[in-house]
């Protein structure tokens, strides 16, 4: 207690005074906030897909993040290590993870994607901020090697009828060409078949939106990824409107949006400065292309973010910029 | 010189609590029985003892000497008699040697200076001796002697007086410039005359509109510039603020005259206004006592020595225990262990933080979130470097130019991951100057 002097006035005491390094305050940011926001961010993507593939989807969503936090602790307790749920990272890895499913997608999937994410992707590497890779990403893209014809029948879309889950498959809106190809209306609300977090562009707009306006993620990364792949889908199209769909299509259908806005974005596996984000995302956005219009898959966001993620590392040491008054040591030096 | 202040790249702000103490005037602290004076209040060599034991000294009469340039003189706060010379709790938790004046009561002036009142057609090295012999250092924080930054080895055009404040919490320049703006003004004019220059500027953050208007009216006489600065931590930090009004950028492990410029504490202009035309030493200042625990926060004018614990009982003693005392701001202040600590010609502010303010924080692993980066005003890689200190690896912080960094903390401010990033290069700037000085006696 205060020590009590003469005039009842109390002055600390000085054993219970605690002495640190500067600076004594903080602005109270945290990894479970940022974490938390992400998710709130993925929320008008994860309603959508409620909205279009049913229970179908929330089982792939509860079973993927309930899946990967579950993996997490296992491996947390084998380890040795301490608790790390809170922090929100798995079950955000788990809802991503979800996202880039199909509404089609077994349960054992699922967890299998799971263990590949969190023990794969993260944990092997020594957890949070170790990974060089996005989890969610080496998942997904481990599954699609390993089960493509899985990974690939998609779940046509039951605007509404949250218990139609009739398996009805159909193309995803880029491997599909002449008939069936979506209207961009489709496209942009997300009547169309895909992964669930692949469909919907109005909700991942939003989020996408909500992250930049909470500076969760560098603007740099969806304006460079997004424009590179609009600006080469544009010339292409242009030049033979035969071997590609006109850059709109591309930035509405398959994964872009959700790459470049929750995936790419993703803090531990793109670069720290301003420039290697810009730089990033250009990268992404150019072999996304790449793979789209002459490659063998139909789709190539992911393998595009993860070859990044391997960049990185490189991107971050060759644009770090001059720190303030280093040109002047140079001149006089 | 542009007209608008350049904006440095980067910057936070954080909640800056002024309002606890913003609008309290400045109070003459009552005189103690006792005043305990450390002896090393500079930066550079300690001063030399002029008393012993059982000595009588009058209020301003010299205790220590300057030892060397890069030193100065230390006056006795009061009149009475030294009754020890002992050490007392130093502001950095080590015990320092101090001088225990008992005070007579009568607070009587040994003048030791005649006012220099002419001092416009003054020769500019009797100024500056005059600044020497106050003991005047710089009352931002650093404590480096005022007279040492007047005399530059290189051309300066430039005088630039700091008002920025850009601490949280602290309101003792605020209320300074508010209350004594033609002293701030009178100390500019002497100092640009002691650096042969006809102009200064006062760089002042926004956030304290009612002193640039205090000063800006006052200005004119001697044409010193006030010049309103935006609100961005660390404005106040030497190399931004002549960024920011002279648009230079110091070079890295220079000073502020390796590009022309001059730049002191609006405190210390006061102090130098009052030496030269008063006869005054350098025996007081005013600190901000401030805090969410304490009963009545605000700002008081003490003489050098008042130990801390005297001024928080003028500050009505505290509600609750706080978690830290600290002597500066937040940002950049020593966090304290003892209420013995005395008031020192650097101490701007005694500022007691409560528990929910400093909580304990678990260092975690860095999700490379960008934010330290973002918001660096040095423009380096607090991050990476924090990570290469991690590993031991000092050449690589090296690499990195950690050297560069000013300390200021923002980046440990930001960090969601709670890093003691801040600590992490106080420590490789330690060890590669340590590293640097073995190399070179060999």
């Amino acid at each position: 207690m205060p020590e009590e002097t003469t005039a009842s006035i109390q002055l600390p005491d000085a054993k219970k005074l605690v002495v640190s390094n500067s600076p004594h305050i903080r602005g109270g940011e945290t990894i479970s906030n940022i974490m938390g926001h992400v998710l709130i961010a993925l929320a008008p993507a994860a309603a959508a897909a409620l909205f279009f593939f049913g229970l179908a989807a929330l089982e792939v969503m509860v079973l993927c993040t309930v899946g990967c936090v579950a993996v997490e602790e296992i491996w947390n307790k084998c380890a040795g290590r301490k608790p790390t749920w809170k922090d929100g990272s798995a079950a955000l890895t788990g809802l991503l993870l979800a996202m880039n499913l199909s509404a089609g997608a077994p349960w054992w999937i699922c967890l299998l994607g799971a263990l590949l994410a969190i023990g794969l992707g993260k944990q092997i590497f020594g957890g949070l901020g170790f990974n060089p890779f996005n989890p969610a990403l080496v998942a997904r893209v481990a599954l699609l090697i390993g089960f493509p014809q899985l990974m690939t029948s998609w779940v046509v879309p039951q605007a509404g009828k949250f218990m139609a889950c009739d398996a009805l498959t159909g193309a995803t809106p880029l491997g599909a060409s002449g008939a069936a190809v979506s209207s961009i209306h489709n496209l942009f609300i997300g009547n169309v078949g895909g992964c669930l977090g692949e469909t919907s562009a109005v909700a991942l707009i939003i989020g996408g939106i909500y992250l930049l306006m909470k500076k969760l993620i560098k603007w740099q990364v969806p304006a460079a990824f997004i424009g590179t792949v609009a600006l080469i889908s544009a010339v292409v199209h242009f030049f033979n409107p035969e071997m590609t769909q006109p850059p709109l299509y591309h930035i509405l259908a398959g994964g872009l949006l959700i790459g470049a806005f929750f995936m790419a974005t993703d803090m531990v596996t793109s670069p720290m400065t301003a420039n290697g984000a810009l730089i990033f995302g250009f990268g992404c956005g150019l072999i996304t292309s790449v793979i789209r219009i002459w490659g063998g898959y139909p789709e190539g966001v992911s393998f595009s973010i993860l070859f990044m993620n391997a960049l990185t590392p490189l991107i971050d040491r060759s644009t770090i910029g001059k720190p303030f008054g280093y040109i002047r040591v140079k001149k006089e030096g | 010189m542009s007209n608008k202040p350049r904006k440095f790249k980067g910057g936070i702000h954080p909640y800056d609590s002024k309002a606890l103490s913003a609008a309290k005037a400045v109070v003459n602290a009552p005189l103690l029985d006792k005043y305990t004076v450390i002896v090393h209040q500079n930066i550079g060599a300690p001063p030399e003892l002029l008393v012993k034991k059982g000595d009588a000294v009058k209020k301003g009469a010299l205790l220590a000497k300057a030892a060397g340039f890069v030193s100065v003189p230390l006056h006795a706060p009061t009149s009475g008699t030294v009754t020890a010379i002992d050490k007392c709790a130093g502001p950095t938790g080590i015990s320092v040697p101090s001088i225990e004046i008992t005070a007579d009561g009568e607070d009587e002036w040994g003048f030791p200076f005649e006012p220099i009142a002419d001092w416009q057609s003054a020769e500019p090295a009797d100024l500056k001796q005059r600044v020497w012999d106050a003991g005047i250092v710089g009352m931002g924080g650093a404590g480096f002697p005022a007279h040492v930054k007047l005399s530059p080895q290189k051309p300066v055009d430039t005088l630039i007086l700091n008002g920025a404040e850009c601490e949280p919490y602290l309101t003792a320049d605020h209320r300074l410039m508010l209350e004594q703006a033609e002293e701030v003004v009178l100390g500019a004019a002497i100092l640009a005359r002691i650096l042969g220059l006809e102009a200064a500027i006062i760089g002042v953050e926004n956030n304290k509109p009612d002193a640039i208007e205090a000063l800006s009216k006052v200005a004119g006489k001697y044409n010193i510039k006030v010049q309103g600065l935006p609100v961005n931590y660390p404005q106040g930090a030497e190399k931004q603020l002549i960024y920011a009004l002279a648009g230079r950028e110091v070079p890295i492990g220079g000073l502020p005259m390796d590009v022309g410029c001059v730049v002191q504490n609006v405190a210390s202009a006061v102090a130098v206004a009052d030496a030269v035309v008063k006869g005054l030493p350098s025996i007081e200042r005013i600190t901000t006592v401030t805090g969410e625990p304490l009963v009545n926060p605000g700002n008081w004018r003490f003489r050098l020595g008042t130990p801390i614990s005297k001024a928080i009982e003028l500050a009505g003693g505290v509600k609750v225990q706080p978690a830290k005392l600290l002597l500066g701001g937040p940002m950049m202040g020593f966090a304290q262990s003892s209420l013995d600590v005395t008031v020192m010609k650097n101490t701007s502010g005694i500022l007691l933080i409560p528990a929910e303010e400093v909580s304990q924080y678990t260092s975690e692993p860095c999700i490379r979130c960008g934010r330290c980066v973002e918001c660096c005003p040095m423009g380096i890689l607090p991050a990476t470097i924090s990570q290469a200190v991690e590993n031991e690896r000092f050449d690589l912080a090296a690499q990195l130019n950690v050297l560069a960094c000013i300390e200021c903390g923002s980046c440990s401010y930001v960090c969601p991951s709670h890093r003691p990033l801040n600590q992490h290069f106080k420590r490789a700037k330690a060890e590669i100057m340590a590293a640097r000085r073995k190399e070179q006696k060999k």
